[in-house]
């Protein structure tokens, strides 16, 4: 009997990763499930407002395993250490912590964490948009001052272009190429450049388009928004930079926050920062307005701009909210009202939704938040009005 | 890195183990080890060791697990990997010591001899193991290529399949009836019983058993029963189904027999080591690695542990019984040697902890029988006069395929509506819910009808009804 001894090959070690296509296909399954429950996932609190290189846990269902398998009342035998084992002893966790979910009430939810950074997650999420034109959107770009680059070769050019050291290596190439004839005749002979030798630069213009987006988040901050009308209007800011950010080279952002008056104010304040008072949603409109017109003009922007409210507006400013959301609207390639009223809040104040139907633009949208799980389907009917802009462009 | 040996030591070392092996008697299969890296050996433990597999996403999803815990340091790589064929296949990780390799080795031989001899493996055959499992991957990959087939439709029948793979029957050596053989043997049953007092009885009325159900007797391989009973099936589709029960069919003797081959192996690695002499430094790197290897999981069971005690005890038992039992029995036939042997060859693990683990063994051990109580694991039992049995029991019925629910296809036409009804054959345990609505997703899938299970839930009959992708429950009588 004769032991056979297969060494250690490197050469095929290192082409031997078998399971390369396996992993790749799992990784996929798992972007599949983290893509079906994409709206789910965005609605998670933790997610809004980090850093875009941060790893998060996202809970995913689907790439399980299922099997038939035996539930909790299952008595098991471990081997007792140095001590004995007492009855009663508590000695570890148990398979599955909170046993105490009723059976069969609700569909079976199966946790499984994945890591994904924050950009992929972004990634997915706006592959879920499906927005096919939207990369051939024409953007306002601005044409970034000339410069040159350059661009190959050519024989006729400027002087200031000519290209020594090509000219002289093609002055080299040549008297080799006549070396036969020249042993033949005299030894030492002069052998100046000539017009074919002269190589010059060639350069083209360029014109690199710079293209700049301005997100204005206007929020009321009037003393009837509360975290949770904060929370979900700040989510929806969120996806809103977030998306600009894949779409422009240069996106700014600007809070305004308003009560009965509008100030430009920081991310920091804008969130957190509770104020009280009535509503004069025309003052946040104004704001933005003169913002606009300040810093970022429509000529060398993308202006977008998104309102949160709860909709409780004072009466008597309505007609001016109107007149400014007007001038918005003109100017700027998307501009949005969001209602935030969450279910059980109670219904109290008017709707600006209603109101703002007398605002016929193409660009403008309202939607209505009423639970997080809203978010994500009102961002696509939001962006879908920027789609239906672009087709027309086309 | 340079391997701290040379090929040549290891041979020679080998020579000297093989020595030593047919010194003790062990019937091995000719024996081939490769040295691999920790990249080769990490997915040859997610293929199960077969240097050709076919391609599933959920050993990638393996793979990556297993090399996350190999990465951040919590759980190490198997020393050795070894396949049950003939030729017998082992893998040497390139970066142990030489001492870890000899150890290897000679654990391997202890494998190696097992897979020859015990029954459970006498329904594989060894010599085509590489063969099939190559065949089968050359097959799958083919559909998966297929442009009329392709991923996503294997995939959809390999991932229910993976699911119900398990569900099939247990006990290989006991050859499954024909159609014809069960139609003959309903017949006979139906047959009146023998009546000696015939002529003072009224004679027993025969009635004609039912032929038309199918199946005649409960079956257990439910993969293969879907394969031959729905209609729709393309014969890639039953393909897949054959290559994933197959595949388990293969795998069930290495599962019904974890501790007895585990132990078996360490009792002969310990005793070849032991003769072979080793220098001082390797005893004692020998003595540390064996410790390691055997040292009890507190709060779990580990097999090469639990294993070696018992075939210690049962050598000892026999070489020198108690004044006791010789009284009961008589002189010992067998020596401690011949005992072993023979129980190497007709147990699997429930039988041999039935019949081998021993009162004074649960005490010595210290085992104990946990039950979660609130998301906790609390110990309901320890080894004392009471409760060694109960004990016993619990830990035969988690070892091997007891993990798996026993579940079969009762009726593939219930309520004459070709509902699949199966049951589960309820022993105190009941199933997770979750799982089970899932795998009756896909039990569902491949069956194409509705599927019905009836099983026991918080000790009340109840049956499982998955119809239009949603589970129902509704007690049953």
């Amino acid at each position: 009997m004769e032991t056979i001894f297969r060494s250690y090959d490197f050469s095929s070690a290192q082409r031997s990763d078998r399971s390369a296509g396996d992993r790749l296909r799992h990784r996929q399954k798992v972007y599949e499930a983290i893509r079906q429950n994409i709206a789910d996932i965005i609605a998670e609190e933790s997610i809004i407002g980090k850093d875009r290189n941060r790893i998060i846990k996202v809970p995913i269902r689907g790439v399980k395993e299922y099997r038939f398998i035996y539930g909790e009342n299952v008595p098991g035998v471990g081997q007792g250490g140095s001590e004995e084992a007492q009855p009663g002893q508590v000695i570890g966790k148990g398979k599955e912590a909170g046993q105490d979910r009723r059976a069969g009430d609700q569909p079976g939810v199966d946790y499984y964490e994945t890591d994904v950074t924050l950009e992929e997650l972004i990634e997915i999420m706006f592959e879920d948009l499906q927005l096919p034109y939207l990369e051939r959107k024409h953007l306002r770009e601005i044409e970034v001052e000339q410069q040159y680059k350059r661009k190959g070769y050519r024989k006729k050019g400027i002087r200031v272009r000519l290209d020594k050291r090509r000219t002289a290596r093609s002055r080299v190439k040549r008297r080799k190429a006549t070396q036969r004839e020249e042993i033949i005749s005299f030894q030492s002979r002069r052998f100046p450049f000539h017009q074919d030798d002269l190589t010059y630069r060639h350069t083209v213009s360029d014109i690199r388009r710079e293209s700049n987006a301005v997100v204005l988040c206007v929020m009321d901050t009037s003393g009837s928004m509360d975290t949770m009308k904060k929370y979900l209007a700040r989510s929806f800011f969120f996806l809103l930079y977030q998306f600009l950010c894949t779409k422009y080279q240069n996106v700014e952002i600007v809070f305004i926050a308003h009560h009965t008056e509008a100030r430009e104010v920081t991310e920091e304040e804008f969130f957190h920062k509770g104020e009280s008072g009535g509503t004069f949603i025309s003052s946040g409109y104004d704001k933005a307005l003169e913002i606009i017109h300040q810093r970022f003009h429509p000529t060398l922007w993308n202006v977008y701009v998104f309102h949160c409210s709860d909709g409780d507006n004072f009466e008597s400013d309505n007609p001016a909210a109107l007149q400014a959301a007007k001038q918005i609207a003109e100017i700027a390639n998307l501009f949005g009202y969001g209602e935030i009223k969450p279910l059980g809040s109670g219904y109290y104040g008017n709707s600006m939704i209603q109101f703002f139907s007398q605002l016929q633009a193409d660009n403008f949208q309202t939607v209505q938040i009423q639970r997080r799980e809203d978010i994500w389907p009102s961002f696509k009917v939001f962006l879908s009005k920027d789609r239906a802009r672009e087709e027309t462009v086309l | 890195m340079a391997a701290p040996y040379t090929m040549e030591e290891l041979k020679a070392w080998n020579d000297r183990i093989v020595a030593q092996v047919e010194k003790f008697g062990l019937d091995t299969y000719p024996q081939e080890f490769e040295i691999c890296d920790h990249e080769q050996m990490l997915s040859y433990t997610v293929y199960s060791g077969m240097p050709s597999h076919y391609p599933h996403w959920s050993y990638g999803k393996g793979y990556e697990k297993l090399k996350t815990l190999y990465d951040y340091g919590v759980s190490g790589l198997p020393y050795e990997m070894v396949i049950n064929s003939d030729p017998c296949i082992a893998y040497l990780m390139r970066d142990n010591s030489l001492l870890l390799q000899i150890l290897t080795m000679a654990h391997v031989y202890g494998h190696n001899d097992f897979f020859k001899n015990n029954f459970t493996f006498k329904t594989n055959r060894s010599e085509f193991t590489l063969e099939t499992f190559k065949a089968h991957a050359d097959r799958v990959r083919r559909y998966v290529e297929d442009p009329s087939i392709g991923l996503e439709k294997v995939e959809r029948i390999l991932d229910a399949a993976h699911a119900l793979g398990l569900q099939c029957r247990r006990n290989l050596a006991i050859r499954k009836e024909t159609p014809e053989e069960q139609q003959e043997r309903r017949l006979e049953e139906a047959q009146p019983s023998a009546d000696p007092f015939q002529t003072i009885h009224r004679r027993k009325e025969y009635t004609a058993p039912d032929l038309n159900r199918v199946p005649l007797y409960p079956d257990e391989d439910l993969l293969i029963f879907i394969r031959d009973h729905n209609p729709h099936f393309s014969n890639w589709e039953k393909d897949l189904l054959t290559i994933a029960h197959e595949e388990t069919q293969y795998f069930i003797p290495q599962m019904e027999t974890k501790i007895m081959n585990e132990g078996w192996a360490s009792v002969w690695h310990k005793r070849i080591l032991e003769s072979l002499d080793l220098p001082q430094g390797m005893q004692l790197e020998f003595m540390v690695r064996h410790n390691q290897v055997l040292s009890p999981i507190p709060g779990g069971i580990n097999p090469y542990h639990l294993g070696t005690k018992i075939w210690e005890d049962i050598e000892t038992r026999w070489d020198q019984p108690s004044a006791e039992k010789e009284k009961d029995h008589g002189p010992r036939k067998k020596s401690g040697k011949e005992k072993v042997f023979e129980v190497r060859e007709v147990e699997r693990d429930s039988s041999f902890l039935r019949r081998y683990l021993t009162e004074e063994l649960v005490r010595d051990l210290n085992l104990f029988e946990y039950q979660s109580r609130g998301g906790e694991k609390v110990v309901s039992r320890v080894a004392d006069t009471e409760n060694w049995r109960e004990i016993k029991e619990t830990l035969i019925r988690n070892v091997g395929m007891g993990t798996v629910p026993v579940i079969k296809i009762e009726d593939a036409d219930y309520n004459s509506n070709r509902v699949l009804f199966l049951k589960h054959y309820h022993d105190g345990r009941d199933l997770q819910l979750e799982y089970a609505e899932k795998t009756m997703q896909y039990l569902h899938q491949l069956w194409g009808r509705e599927v019905a299970l009836e099983t026991m839930i918080n000790d009340k009959k109840s049956l499982l009804w998955f119809a239009n992708d949603k589970l129902g429950i509704k007690p049953f009588h």
